[in-house]
């Protein structure tokens, strides 16, 4: 048995949000599907909406709070990644955005990544697609091919049913099945740290 | 151990009054507080270097043999000289011109320069930084400890047969400091050659400093240059003071919330515990500073600024006389009671020059001695 790591980002503003219920039900289906692995989880929900100043504040200062810091430490350092964001103006919410601006470029290369969407009309569904899973790509993260947007009816009766369930647990299967054939995350990176020495530089060596 | 003031040289308006001071005053404050600094009793001005506005120090070693004539003891450096735009036979021509103009009161502080447009007015390229720093790095050096040099590289015409003049004062290049914010291979550099390294310290939280300066402790004594604490490490600070620590909070809060670099973004508050800057009384100036030894060690040089967002000359001056008489001598004394006997001191010319002649003592005695 591994011990496995989900980061769950959700940009939802309003308290309680539709995106976060969105963000726990994938990762609920996640984690159950994981643990039929034979995998152990850990899962780190991350509300934005609670570093919105300190996304901000590290945009403009160029370094994070600590509790910022240890957010980013937790979406980096994780075996898989779900994010979600409300659709504002035919895209990500800003914050959304402003958050994994901070990401590093190399920083999640290679990790399976699910994306999810609410937004106030299904017609929004494919800013997932057009916004969100190009995003992801540009940063060589492997979204998986199951993207889960939620519109105001699929809410109806206060629970996701029907085909809302069933694309939950068609993106958690394809989650979990990614993970769990990859090898275990070895953490965040370390900025600090020296991959050269001196003579390779000198010599014109890549930094 | 040194303590002295850098300068970025900004010209920015004084968020209280609106008034923005012009090049010609700005460049004139710079001077007043290169004297000031020696007149309290602190031993370093270094002067930033900028090639676009709204900075005004394009031309250091003008400034500094301007103030190298009308000072007695202060050294004169920088930080940084832009070692990636500015052609290295230049540096070494124009350090070396100073060196004998001030009587050896000269060192240098390398840096890449982080403004991208600036590399291409110089026919460079902000993305070759790094082999920028490297090569012209080394190639400086050569000029200044070889005559005759023959030189190839990547990012300058080939010289054959060149001299740069004067040579070093006494034939002892300047002391070097390299300066980095968080590239660990700039660490790695200054540790290759057994140079100083400055670690910006300010306006960035205090575990990148501690990383990169362990980085390079640990890697200076892996080339044999001495122990890892025997390493010449310098710091940068921010400060702002009155004798009422809730006096200079009020006074400075809003050159902060203006600032260039972080201005609009934390609060003071945040900012304060966040990085190393500190307002408030000098008791407690004091307090910060000597702390700053307990994450990166015994070290040789403390730098402050002093002068930037926008705060009036007047103002920095009474800063100045805080600093001199009432904080420097007390971290004077602690720091040093605090240093064991074998971490060196900063090098200096008289020191640098003393260590050259021990070393060609001991090596005409070892050569009599193989006779």
């Amino acid at each position: 048995m591994t011990a496995r790591t989900l980061a769950v980002v959700s940009a939802g503003l309003s308290q309680p949000s539709s995106t976060r219920l969105l963000a726990d039900q994938l990762a609920a289906a996640t984690r159950d599907e994981l643990v039929g692995h034979g995998e152990q989880v850990t899962l780190h929900p991350i509300e934005l909406r609670e570093h919105a100043h300190d996304i901000v504040n590290h945009l403009l200062t160029g370094f994070p709070s600590e509790p910022l810091r240890q957010v980013l430490d937790q979406v980096t350092g994780a075996d898989g990644l779900i994010a979600v964001t409300p659709i504002f103006n035919a895209s990500y919410s800003g914050l959304f955005k402003s958050f994994f601006d901070l990401v590093d470029a190399d920083a999640v290369g290679g990790r399976p990544v699910l994306i999810g969407a609410t937004g106030g009309t299904a017609r929004h569904s494919l800013a997932l697609e057009h916004a969100i899973r190009p995003m992801f790509t540009y940063l060589r993260a492997v979204v998986l091919p199951t993207a889960v947007f939620a519109a105001p009816e699929d809410w109806s009766g206060g629970t996701a049913q029907g085909a809302l369930r069933t694309r939950i647990d068609r993106a958690a299967a394809e989650l979990a099945g990614q993970v769990h054939r990859s090898a275990p995350s070895s953490g965040p990176v370390d900025p600090f740290a020296l991959t050269t020495d001196f003579e390779q530089l000198l010599r014109g060596g890549d930094a | 151990m040194q303590f002295g003031v850098f300068t970025v040289g900004d010209v920015t308006v004084d968020p209280t009054n609106g008034r923005e001071p012009t090049e010609r005053e700005r460049i004139k404050a710079m001077v007043t507080i290169a004297l000031k600094a020696e007149e309290v009793g602190l031993d370093v001005f270094a002067t930033g270097e900028h090639h676009n506005p709204p900075f005004v120090p394009s031309s250091p070693t003008t400034m500094l043999g301007y103030i190298a004539a009308r000072t007695e003891r202060l050294m004169l450096s920088t930080a940084t000289t832009l070692i990636t735009t500015n052609d290295p036979v230049k540096i070494a021509e124009d350090y070396a011109m100073l060196q004998h103009l001030a009587d050896g009161r000269v060192d240098l502080m390398m840096g890449r320069g982080n403004t991208g447009p600036v590399y291409p007015w110089f026919g460079q390229d902000i993305r070759n930084g790094i082999p920028l720093a490297i090569e012209n790095y080394d190639l400086l050096r050569r000029l200044w400890r070889e005559d005759v040099v023959d030189w190839r590289g990547k990012f300058r015409t080939p010289l054959q047969s060149f001299t740069s003049t004067p040579r070093p004062l006494d034939g002892v290049p300047p002391f070097v400091w390299h300066g980095s914010i968080r590239s660990p291979e700039i660490a790695e550099q200054a540790a290759y050659y057994g140079d100083g390294f400055f670690a910006n310290h300010i306006f960035w939280p205090a575990e990148h400093t501690k990383r990169m300066v362990g980085l390079y402790r640990q890697r200076f004594a892996h080339y044999g240059h001495g122990s890892a604490d025997q390493a010449i490490v310098g710091l940068g600070g921010q400060v702002f003071m009155r004798r009422n620590s809730q006096d200079a909070v009020r006074e400075f809060r809003p050159y902060f919330d203006n600032a260039p670099v972080y201005g609009h973004g934390p609060s003071l508050e945040e900012f304060t515990a966040q990085t190393p800057l500190t307002v408030g009384s000098p008791q407690q100036v004091i307090d910060r500073t000597l702390g700053f030894r307990d994450y990166v060690g015994d070290y040789q040089r403390q730098l402050f600024l002093m002068d930037h967002a926008g705060l009036p000359l007047k103002t920095v001056l009474e800063q100045l006389d805080l600093l001199g008489e009432e904080v420097v001598p007390v971290l004077r004394k602690e720091f040093e009671s605090l240093r064991p006997a074998h971490v060196p001191l900063a090098p200096t010319h008289a020191s640098l020059r003393a260590a050259a002649e021990q070393a060609a003592t001991d090596q005409s005695a070892g050569a009599e001695a193989g006779r």
